[in-house]
């Protein structure tokens, strides 16, 4: 899997952080997402899986090759 | 729509009858859409050429007074981007993660010695007065840099504002007058720079010229009123649900488990959604919903109520279940407008849930269901009161 945000697009609302905090982080000035792991390891993808469907944003994409 | 009295915890009855994406005639005579199910009420909230601009013409406002008051007074959640994105950027990194857990301590805290003035006040409390409404409108004055020792004043003035039934001339009052007061607490901490949120919008923002005062007292009102009124609901109503889920109750008493008291949050989000009206907006273009044509300027209601009992959503979902997986809820909306302080409002109530019935085991309610008054006339559902003894 392969994961692809948007910081354009982000609105920092730490979704993605309280389901997937060992991929996603926020930027401390603005809250803006940080992507850590741009190929999650197996055990994390069910939570980066809600986290791009719970992102208000539509800032996380999924790609699942 | 109101609830049903007999099964207050339910959105209208009349909601489910109505199709997922229909019409309905409102206060003004209007006929805006109405949307119930999850999937088309996330489509259009993430859609951008649906406006939350309440001077648009075609917005379905709640009632008469909410839409004389949006003439003037006009907080960021009612701007489109790109306005709104710069005014709530200002304001995010408030509600990071990271921030909200480092104040897990104080506001546990706060509701440890609430709960021991409880416990040593008579019995019956009204739980609403005593603890319900003091958690948040504590923190969210510490947050803000507000004056507790006002929370008289402005929970009355937040009281008016959120009943759909409060006449023009005193809504309009109530805005102006926490206005001024606002007004007045910035032009304080332009004179005296404090580190609280007002404070750094004002060192920060303010004295770049980033924003007016304006902007500043309007995001100020915004913040304090929906930083109490909310949680405190949450936490009057979610109780009163638990009392009449037993089982649920009891669960949620006996864990230890922090991850089972924050899916119980979730769940009671969803069931209760006390964000009852609907989320409203209006179409800037012409726009297919679920196969209906919305057209351009025509107004659309979300019942997010709805939204959230929708079984292709959540199965079964007329049923509290504190196990649920539910965090996909639309209690705080969805899209570029949803709520900013969620983080702060999930670890409140995660620590209000796991706390209060921890520390009061028998608590329970002093009157009959039918006695309880329930907020059917308000933007935010909730009780008026609750009457709690152990
Ligand atoms: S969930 Fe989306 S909007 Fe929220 S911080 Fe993550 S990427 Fe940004």
């Amino acid at each position: 899997m392969k994961v692809v945000v948007d910081q354009d697009k982000c609105i920092g609302s730490g979704q993605c952080v309280l389901v997937a905090p060992e991929v996603f982080d926020q930027r401390d000035d603005d809250a803006i997402v940080v992507l850590l792991q741009e190929h999650p390891a197996a055990a994390h993808e069910d939570g980066v899986r809600q986290a791009a469907r719970l992102c208000p944003a539509l800032a996380i994409e999924l790609d699942e090759q | 729509m109101s609830r049903a009295a007999d099964s207050p915890f339910d959105p209208p009855p009349d909601l489910r009858d109505v199709e997922p994406v229909g019409r309905v005639r409102i206060w003004s005579g209007e006929t805006p859409w109405l949307v119930t199910s999850y999937d088309a009420q996330r489509d259009v909230l993430a859609d951008q050429r649906f406006s939350a601009d309440t001077q648009r013409t075609g917005f379905p406002h709640q009632s008469a007074s909410t839409a004389e008051r949006r003439r003037d007074f006009r907080p960021f959640i009612v701007m489109d981007d790109p306005e709104h994105a710069r005014l709530r950027k200002m304001l995010t990194r408030n509600f990071m993660i990271k921030r909200i857990d480092a104040l897990r301590p104080r506001v546990q805290q706060i509701v440890d010695e609430l709960i021991d003035a409880l416990l040593a006040g008579p019995k019956p409390a009204d739980l609403v007065r005593a603890f319900a409404l003091p958690v948040p409108s504590l923190v969210i004055c510490e947050l803000l840099g507000v004056p507790y020792a006002d929370h008289d004043f402005f929970q009355a003035c937040s009281r008016r504002l959120i009943s759909r039934d409060t006449p023009v001339d005193e809504a309009l009052a109530a805005s102006n007058e926490l206005r001024s007061y606002l007004r007045d607490l910035v032009l304080d901490k332009q004179r005296s720079p404090t580190d609280d949120m007002l404070g750094r919008l004002v060192a920060d923002q303010l004295a770049a010229g980033a924003v007016t005062v304006d902007e500043v007292v309007s995001m100020g009102v915004l913040m304090l009123i929906a930083g109490h009124e909310t949680t405190a609901n949450m936490i009057g109503l979610g109780t009163l649900a638990l009392l009449h889920h037993p089982d649920q109750l009891a669960e949620l008493r006996d864990t230890r488990d922090p991850a089972l008291v924050a899916n119980a949050v979730e769940e009671l989000l969803r069931y209760l959604t006390i964000v009852h009206s609907g989320r409203r907006r209006v179409a800037t273009e012409d726009v297919e919903v679920d196969g209906r044509l919305v057209r351009a300027g025509e107004g659309i209601i979300l019942a997010n109520d709805a939204g959230n009992r929708d079984a292709e959503a959540f199965p079964e979902p007329d049923r509290l279940d504190i196990h649920r997986q539910a965090r996909h809820h639309i209690a705080f909306g969805y899209g570029v407008h949803q709520c900013l302080g969620q983080p702060l409002a999930r670890m409140e109530l995660q620590i209000v849930y796991g706390t209060l019935y921890r520390r009061i085991p028998t608590l329970r309610s002093a009157v009959p269901l039918a006695e309880i008054e329930f907020k059917h006339d308000m933007i935010v559902y909730g009780v008026h009161a609750l009457p709690v003894t152990w």
